[in-house]
């Protein structure tokens, strides 16, 4: 194996996106091949695909621990992290009849929430971001001492895309709810969701994003659980479908992959994550015996897949690209990323120094990666963490 | 996105190193911005006749780094003194426009070494100084005589 290096492959980029599982592809196949009909229409083939959405929706509801009622299909998780936080705001302006009004947020979302907040504070909306700490978990006394009596929604996410830390959401729920339970909690879970157990009643959200391309449905199709009586008003007006609440003829074969998809990855969780803790664990333990290495997000409360590093004295693109030309597909939070010179938000918020974050690394495994793919991955990880110091000024003395 | 010449430089770097006693040293950009270039140049009656460099950052960064040590060397101070970052860019068939501003570090590191060796030498360094040496963030300040396009993205 170890001499077949020209030919080896490792997609550890799986939080960036998954690959579609047969099955789902199995399911999807015959919608987009044969007549199928739009699901707004009477007629017998729009009837047939109003079901197959009713069907997909139920599924969707039951892994997901809701009412299929409380399902609403959308484009992406973008979609649903704009349309959750302007959906809410939007709606705690007209009741309350004013235009302002304040959001919570953390310091480590996802750009989908960062920027829709920021877009919201360029509006006159107040926007806090709460910090984190040194493992990018975010603490439920920061939130609740944040709030204010004008406060309409907590934005936090599940699980943090870039570390993998799982944050604290039912405990930050129930504080939120105890303090005022008219403020509305949403959780972007799009890293969570088919990743870990994810109830969406349990948990106590009022809102919870979700996407299918994270999880082995095909891109471009996620999803929004709002609680019964919560209102969220919509942001895609259109010929009611979903409701009323998001205009768009469904991407009805999207749908049905989606939850086929949820309904494997609840089936497989179990065996899945057990088995992929242990190789995260291997790649984790042997990568941090690199000098000068240092693991980011929390090191027992992180998403079974997510391994994520820095190294001292190199840069993160170059480090990806070298291990591109070693078959190694990975993710960096570096300024040669984010085109904005400014290295991970992320990274930066878990207070490490701006020469340090511009040399992350990103694995993501899934169920395809192999004890041999950790392996290869170690020993080039290793060879070029080393090739790009002997290129550095750094760290010598 | 890149050229060959760039991977072929980013993965294949000339001049990798540095030289003891060297007669000039330059080092510009910081850790805070995500580039460094060190560089360090062999000086006999005015010729570079050795160069040296280390580099931190980005592949293009590492790249032009590579390519600048290449266009200078053999060259005469005054010749080098005259390599842009356009030029550098132009030697590896173009960068990303996002990406441009990394070769600047190149072209400022080699003017900074060479001040330093007008300094060392007792040379007239007032026309020098005015070139910044600073890092990406300083550059994008006072642009005016690199070749950064705006990239309204
Ligand atoms: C935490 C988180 N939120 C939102 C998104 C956006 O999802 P999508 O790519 O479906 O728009 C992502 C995916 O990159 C993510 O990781
Ligand atoms: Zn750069």
């Amino acid at each position: 194996m170890s001499h077949d290096h020209d030919k080896k492959f490792v997609y550890a980029d799986n939080a960036a996106t998954t690959s579609v599982h047969p099955k789902v592809l199995a399911a999807m196949l015959p919608l987009l091949g044969e007549v199928s009909g739009n699901p707004s229409s009477l007629h017998q083939k729009g009837r047939e695909a109003k079901q197959y959405i009713d069907s997909a929706r139920e599924k969707v509801a039951s892994v997901l621990g809701c009412d299929a009622k409380e399902i609403y299909f959308t484009g992406c998780g973008s979609e649903s992290d704009n349309w959750a936080i302007k959906g809410a705001v939007q709606n705690y302006l007209e009741r309350n009849k004013t235009d302002k009004c304040h959001i919570i947020t953390s310091k480590v979302e996802h750009h989908a929430v960062m920027h829709t907040c920021k877009a919201l504070e360029k509006k006159g909306i107040d926007v806090t971001y709460v910090g984190v700490d040194e493992n990018a978990t975010v603490n439920p006394d920061d939130v609740v001492a944040a709030m204010r009596d004008d406060t309409a929604l907590v934005a936090i996410m599940m699980a943090n895309n870039e570390v993998g830390t799982i944050e604290p959401i039912k405990e930050i729920t129930k504080r939120v709810k105890e303090k005022n339970p008219k403020v509305v909690v949403f959780t972007d879970a799009v890293q969570a969701v088919g990743h870990i157990p994810v109830n969406a009643h349990d948990l106590g959200v009022d809102m919870l994003a979700f996407s299918g391309h994270k999880f082995r449905a095909p891109k471009g199709v996620g999803g929004l659980y709002i609680k019964s009586g919560v209102v969220c008003k919509a942001l895609i007006e259109g010929g009611g479908q979903e409701k009323g609440k998001r205009g768009g003829t469904e991407n009805m074969p999207g749908i049905v992959g989606m939850a086929r998809a949820l309904e494997i990855a609840n089936e497989e969780m179990q065996d899945d994550n057990a088995r992929l803790a242990v190789l995260r664990d291997d790649l984790i333990r042997r990568l941090l015996e690199l000098p000068n290495s240092r693991l980011t997000g929390h090191p027992t409360k992180r998403l079974p897949g997510t391994a994520s590093f820095t190294f001292e004295y190199i840069e993160g693109e170059s480090l990806l690209l070298m291990l591109d030309m070693m078959g190694i597909c990975a993710s960096t939070g570096s300024a040669s990323s984010s085109k904005s010179l400014e290295p991970s938000h992320v990274l930066l918020a878990m207070g490490l120094p701006h020469e340090i974050a511009h040399g992350s690394l990103r694995l993501t495994l899934s169920h395809e990666t192999t004890q041999a793919d950790v392996d290869y991955i170690v020993e080039c990880v290793t060879k070029v963490v080393n090739r790009l110091r002997e290129i550095s000024p750094l760290g010598r003395n | 996105m890149y050229s060959e010449k760039v991977m072929d430089h980013f993965t294949n770097p000339r001049n990798v190193g540095e030289i003891e006693n060297a007669d000039a040293v330059g080092e510009v950009g910081n850790a805070k911005c995500g580039d460094i270039m060190k560089i360090y140049m062999k000086i006999e009656n005015d010729v570079i006749v050795d160069v040296k460099f280390q580099t931190f950052g980005c592949a293009s960064a590492i790249a032009t780094s590579s390519m600048a040590t290449e266009l200078i060397k053999g060259k005469s101070v005054d010749e080098a003194l005259e390599l842009s970052n356009k030029a550098v860019v132009e030697a590896l068939d173009g960068l990303p426009p996002a990406k441009v501003h990394c070769s600047v570090l190149a072209e400022e590191a080699v003017k900074a070494a060479i001040l330093d060796y007008y300094k060392k030498t007792g040379k007239d360094t007032t026309e020098l100084e005015k070139i910044c040496t600073g890092c990406c963030e300083s550059c994008s300040a006072h642009d005016h005589h690199h070749d950064i396009p705006t990239d309204e993205d």
